[in-house]
């Protein structure tokens, strides 16, 4: 049997923006939760819990923007143009927290306006990234494989509430990364924001599972029709699984337990938006086989992707390893 | 149709903008990373804490400058969809692989191992620090190497085929990733790369040799600078003129623009020294001319002919005035470049290099020249391109996207108001860093003896107290 290279891209995608969304949503989330803790001293040490890995975290996203460039080409090059404005004041506010982050070490006086920007750096790039979700959610009009709509189809209610979802739910991850890696009040604070964080998010999550399916009639079949229900069911058991873990091992004061339930309701989130998609990349618009670039492309590029990521993950793997533990107050990185 | 070209204009000044921003900080990012590798280094075999101390110092400011190339560059890798979507479309078969290896190789690569070059010395022991050292100053070279295919094949596309949609197929990558200008780019680039950081550790050497002879860790980063510039610069002039022989044979339009040549010269062209290109006259003004120099330089034959813009259709014309000047800006950098190298051996040799107070001020005078150089140098190329993104083969007019010039304009703004706040405070800090003088914990205490205690001289301001206080823990 030959391999179905669009379909192993379309995975290998899909894994480096989920690796994305979990990963910088952790540290975004931190920014977001900046106006929860006033104190210099709980702010420095929660940009030094962020600091040794964030740059990894955000070089996903760059794989998954040239990735698809390379290995669908329509996609990108009808997305970008249909998303512009959330696509332009994404990149902003990475801009703005991306520096932020190091400038407010660098001055006393001017460190509150830093950290006014990490925040709202952080929390537009986390929105945006909800609105963009929603917009391919909610459907993109392409003609002749190039963008035909206007440049506000992405604002929509819909889009607006995937936007305050996802802003909430890296909160929740940023919370509950906190609570891995701090100690004492700061760690009982955020785990107080875990609780709180995790309530909106799962209420969140529930809206748009049950307001998607009446947007496109695949979506609706996908879920509620026979056979394919049967399967679909899985996820919402195991977000229940994971809600569950979330609230007992905050309730239980562990650890890590509620950092991966929370890492666990954005995997079965995105596995979700998954089983809605398939086979189309561009929902209603463009399937994965049609976007696919031509195969000497894909063939090219997967040669070294199938061996580099593995050894991306294993030394990403050890950088975590290394900043391993709770952050010790003593010890900053700055 | 004249709303289209606003649009092509507003993305193109976008484009242009942001990407000499983002240039900027892989310049330096680049020569730094190769810099801290070596101190690091030297500390490790010599065991003397100057070059220790120097490692931290610099290592602050590579951090300050990784960060805001970072971001800048992620707002690069998504332009090209936002604004140019029809080229990404046709091209991306092609150059979007590459870029894709460029993240798995490179950006991972540097970033993985970043936090540990930084902040990981106690925590993984010094073998495997040197080794994250190394690791991160490797990858910035293997980012330039992969950018610079794609934007070499860009000029000097082959190895595909072009399919009934009219998209780019790939069929050789052997011939796409080694295009034939890609090694003289990869090279030109890269001693650029270094030749902007001995700049501008020099100066930063030379500003405290200016305010303390003495001080050993300033010496040591002068003087490594200048070898540096002594030796790469004259390497680079060579580089550029191969460079230049390469840019002939493959986009004569770019060099004609260049050259300042609107009109072929049958029997060997002068050198323009100077002038004012004149558009609408097709020629130079107030020109000042070596006779059949540029024949002699191009072709190695004064009598050579070599062809001007009048000899390409008046459609595949590159404009004159940009790649005239700012082709002069380089090349005259180079040679002040070249001149500073020379004149510090010329003081190596007569024992005054940390004395000669013209030397240090030269240097200083010279410390942000490596940056207009390399911007100049890219204007000249990307420029010289026009009016093709894929050179003879795709239009900048037809690669744009859908978008209206409403969000062009405005997404343009935008990134001006943002960018200059920004990357104007991260220029502000990075001179803060840099006005603080690398002295040893033991010259500190030198410095507390009693004409300290008597008030003469004045502490650090009360603000960078607190902060270098926070610093400490992490050192």
């Amino acid at each position: 049997m030959a391999i179905d290279l669009p379909t192993v891209w379309a995975g290998i995608i899909a894994f480096a923006v989920l690796a994305y969304v979990v990963l910088d949503g952790f540290d975004l989330g931190v920014g977001i939760l900046f106006p929860f803790f006033p104190e210099r001293q709980n702010r420095d040490l929660m940009t030094n819990s962020i600091a040794p890995v964030w740059d990894g975290n955000e070089t996903w996203l760059v794989l998954g923007g040239g990735g698809l460039m390379a290995v669908f080409p329509v996609v990108y090059a009808t997305v970008l143009p249909a998303l512009y404005m959330p696509i332009i004041m994404m990149l902003l506010g990475l801009v703005f927290r991306g520096v932020a982050f190091e400038f407010r070490w660098r001055t006393a006086r001017g460190s509150i306006y830093w950290d006014v920007g990490f925040w709202l750096g952080s929390t537009i790039a986390a929105f945006t990234q909800g609105l963009a979700v929603g917009a391919l959610v909610q459907g993109i009009t392409i003609v002749d494989n190039a963008y035909a709509g206007g440049w506000w189809d992405w604002l929509t209610p819909f889009t607006i509430i995937t936007g305050l979802a996802v802003t909430i739910g890296y909160a929740l991850l940023g919370a509950t990364w906190l609570n891995l890696k701090t100690t004492g009040e700061l760690q009982a604070r955020s785990r107080r924001l875990a609780m709180a964080t995790g309530v909106i998010t799962l209420g969140l999550i529930g809206v748009v599972s049950l307001w998607s399916p009446f947007i496109n009639e695949n979506y609706f079949n996908r879920w509620f029709g026979w056979p394919t229900a049967f399967f679909s069911a899985f996820v919402p058991v195991m977000l229940a699984g994971c809600a569950f873990a979330l609230w007992h091992g905050l309730t239980t004061d562990k650890h890590l337990q509620p950092f991966l339930a929370a890492l666990g309701l954005f995997v079965l989130s995105f596995v979700g938006l998954g089983i809605s998609f398939y086979p189309y990349i561009v929902p209603g618009a463009l399937t994965i086989a049609e976007a696919a670039a031509p195969e000497s492309s894909l063939i090219f590029l997967l040669v070294g992707a199938s061996v580099l990521i593995p050894v991306i993950l294993a030394y990403t793997g050890y950088a975590y390893w290394v900043f391993r533990g709770k952050i010790d107050p003593d010890e900053g990185y700055h | 149709m004249d709303f289209g070209q606003s649009a092509e204009l507003l993305a193109r000044i976008q484009f242009a903008f942001t990407v000499s921003f983002h240039f900027i900080f892989p310049a330096f990012s680049i020569g730094t990373a190769s810099y801290l590798a070596v101190l690091n280094g030297l500390w490790l075999w010599k065991r003397d804490p100057a070059y220790l101390k120097l490692f931290e110092y610099w290592k602050t400011i590579f951090a300050v400058t990784f960060g805001m190339g970072v971001v800048s560059g992620i707002v690069m890798s998504y332009q090209f969809g936002t604004n140019w979507s029809v080229f990404s479309e046709r091209a991306g078969a092609v150059i979007g692989p590459l870029m894709g290896y460029e993240v798995l190789t490179a950006f991972f690569l540097e970033a993985g191992f970043l936090g540990i070059a930084l902040f990981g010395r106690k925590r993984v022991g010094d073998t495997l620090h040197m080794v994250a050292v190394v690791v991160v100053a490797v990858g910035t070279l293997i980012s330039a190497t992969w950018i610079l295919s794609v934007n070499s094949w860009m000029h000097t596309p082959q190895g595909f085929s072009i399919d009934a949609n009219g998209n780019f197929v790939p069929e050789d990558w052997w011939a796409i990733v080694f295009n034939p200008s890609f090694p003289y780019r990869l090279v030109h680039t890269v001693l650029a790369a270094f030749l902007t950081t001995a700049f501008a550790v020099g100066a930063v050497g030379a500003w405290h040799l200016l305010k303390d002879r003495t001080n050993r860790q300033a010496r040591i980063m002068f003087s490594m600078a200048m070898w540096m510039a002594a030796i790469v610069t004259p390497m680079q002039i060579l580089a550029g003129d191969m460079h230049g022989l390469n840019t002939l044979e493959y986009q004569p339009a770019k060099i004609a623009a260049m050259e300042g040549h609107y009109e072929s010269h049958p029997e060997g062209a002068p050198l323009i020294l100077f002038g004012i290109p004149n558009e609408d006259e097709q020629r130079i003004d107030y020109a000042i001319e070596i006779p059949k120099l540029s024949s002699l330089i191009l072709k190695h034959d004064l009598n050579a002919p070599l062809d001007g813009l009048d000899a390409f259709p008046e459609d595949a014309r590159p404009p004159v005035t940009i790649p005239f000047f700012a082709f002069r800006i380089m090349v005259g950098i180079g040679f002040a470049m070249l001149f500073v190298g020379l004149w510090s051996l010329w003081a190596r040799w007569r024992k005054n290099i940390y004395t000669n107070t013209w030397l240090h001020k030269a240097a200083l005078v010279m410390g942000p020249s490596g940056f207009v150089a390399v911007l100049a140098g890219w204007f000249t190329t990307e420029v010289g391109r026009q009016p093709f993104t894929v050179y003879g083969l795709m239009r900048t007019s037809e690669s744009l996207s859908p978008v209206e010039a409403p969000a062009v304009g405005a997404s343009l703004v935008a990134f001006v108001v943002v960018y200059f706040l920004v990357f104007g405070a991260g220029v502000f800090y990075l001179f803060r860093l840099f006005r603080r003088p690398p002295i040893l914990e033991e010259d500190h205490e030198l410095d507390k003896g009693p004409h300290r205690a008597a008030g003469i001289n004045p502490g650090p301001a009360q603000e960078d107290t607190i902060r270098e206080g926070a610093h400490h823990h992490g050192d």
